[in-house]
């Protein structure tokens, strides 16, 4: 099983709040798309910030 | 674009404006280098501004104000209201601005003074050099350059990454950061010179719910709440729509806008050899209010006047640029962060029984000070038997 971060690019509001908080630095918001740009841990900080629930943790088989 | 300048700034909001108009007025060459197409846009902030703060920095003008305020009201969970009236107050309140407006006459201000502005262009990491910053590898509409400079001011607001790849942690802990919302609403019922905070944990667990006034129908309608409370079904956006939901059904929203306001303390040192770090992206907002444009515009223009200084003496080394942090932890604003800082810590503890209380023992007073610190003493004054409980308020004065 994998463990990703998903985004969801039609509820995104492209205002960098998940950047701020990554521990990793892995989330970069580039003009108006947000992107992993680097390893990310799923460790779920992201989307718990989110003000609009466009990041989410899944687990995948 | 040329690939050398004397200071190059990363950000064209009001912190990175101020510092390369500051540091072009000194005789240096600048660059300002910003991500988005546009200065300006898109707008992640309520846009409130004492009017003093803004006078330091600026002259008003009616085309960058939206509104123009003479009242605050603070709403406690029970609905009694706090007033302050700038009629009874011995001091201005303050505008609400129309930041796409007046963030572009910030830089245009800085291009006047021989700034160059380059949008589109984002910094993708720093040029390092015997361990010292020495200008920033960019892509500028998808095609790489090098631009190299004396002293780098990284003004990237919330996100705050260039710091970060140059060695400083700039990473907002969950429970600091502000999960934001807010809509420009349109088409509804308020009172145009007021501004309102609704605080309450079922309004805005943490935080406070805001309307600014951007006309006679029109506001910033926001919220703000904290990281460590917002989850599915209870975010942001979710405790703002309930609140529009009852409050302005018929309102329109013109535009939806997200955002993160850091309200943790300011970064431990804001400095790095050929690195100044200004704004939000240095954590100085303000931790009660989560304003942060006055804030930005000072560090802004203070990191232009230390960055010209040393690009003068031919030295800028950490030590040498660190009199930019040494004199913004000593000024007024440094202060007013760390006493807010610790006012907000405070204020997290009191659940809605305990708001009510207090905001009761203060809502029949007239105000002759607009401030966080006026509403301190109010509160210890008329709450004697809660001495002890409103000592770590007490200490925050001292």
């Amino acid at each position: 099983m994998s463990t990703m971060l998903r985004i969801n690019r039609d509820k995104c509001g492209y205002c960098g709040t998940c950047v701020a908080v990554c521990p990793e630095d892995a989330l970069e918001l580039i003009d108006a798309y947000l992107s992993l740009e680097r390893e990310c841990i799923a460790c779920g900080i992201c989307a718990r910030a989110c003000p609009l629930g466009a990041l989410e943790v899944v687990h995948e088989e | 674009m040329k690939n050398k300048y004397d200071v190059l700034v990363i950000g064209g909001g009001p912190a990175g404006a101020l510092a390369a108009k500051t540091a072009a007025q000194a005789g240096n060459s600048v660059c300002i280098v910003e991500k988005r197409p546009a200065i300006g846009t898109p707008v992640r902030c309520a846009e409130g501004i004492g009017k003093e703060l803004l006078k330091e920095y600026i002259r008003p003008d009616p085309r960058w104000i939206s509104a123009d305020i003479e009242s605050a009201r603070i709403i406690a969970p029970n609905g009694t209201a706090i007033s302050l009236d700038q009629a009874r107050a011995g001091n201005e309140v303050g505008y609400v601005l129309d930041r796409k407006i007046f963030d572009r006459e910030l830089v245009w201000q800085a291009a006047e003074a021989g700034a160059d502005v380059i949008v589109k262009t984002r910094a993708t990491a720093p040029i390092i050099e015997n361990g010292a910053v020495r200008g920033a590898k960019v892509l500028s509409a998808g095609v790489p350059a090098d631009i190299r400079a004396e002293v780098v001011i990284t003004a990237d607001g919330t996100e705050a990454q260039f710091a970060r790849w140059a060695g400083l942690d700039t990473t907002v802990p969950l429970r600091e950061m502000m999960s934001c919302a807010q809509y420009v609403m349109t088409d509804i019922d308020i009172n145009a010179g007021s501004t309102d905070f609704y605080l309450g944990n079922s309004i805005a667990p943490e935080g406070y719910l805001w309307v600014f006034p951007k006309g006679d129908r029109t506001a910033n309608v926001g919220i703000g709440i904290t990281g460590r409370k917002s989850h599915d079904g209870s975010r942001a956006k979710d405790y703002l729509d309930r609140f529009v939901a009852k409050n302005f059904p018929n309102g329109k929203a013109i535009e939806a806008i997200a955002g993160g306001v850091p309200v943790c303390r300011p970064l431990p040192c804001t400095v790095g050899d050929g690195l100044l770090v200004a704004g939000d992206a240095a954590r100085v907002v303000d931790p009660i209010t989560g304003g942060g444009i006055g804030n930005a515009m000072y560090t802004g223009r203070l990191a232009g006047e230390v960055a010209s200084k040393c690009i003068e003496a031919g030295n800028c080394s950490k030590e040498a640029l660190m009199a930019y942090d040494t004199e913004w932890r000593a000024s007024r604003m440094g202060m007013i962060i760390e006493r807010n800082y610790k006012v907000k810590e405070y204020f997290l503890t009191l659940d809605d029984k305990k708001l009510n209380t207090l905001a009761d023992s203060i809502a029949s007073i007239s105000f002759s000070e607009f401030s966080v610190s006026a509403l301190i003493r109010e509160l210890i004054k008329r709450n004697p038997k809660l001495l002890f409980e409103l000592k770590a308020l007490k200490d925050t004065l001292a």
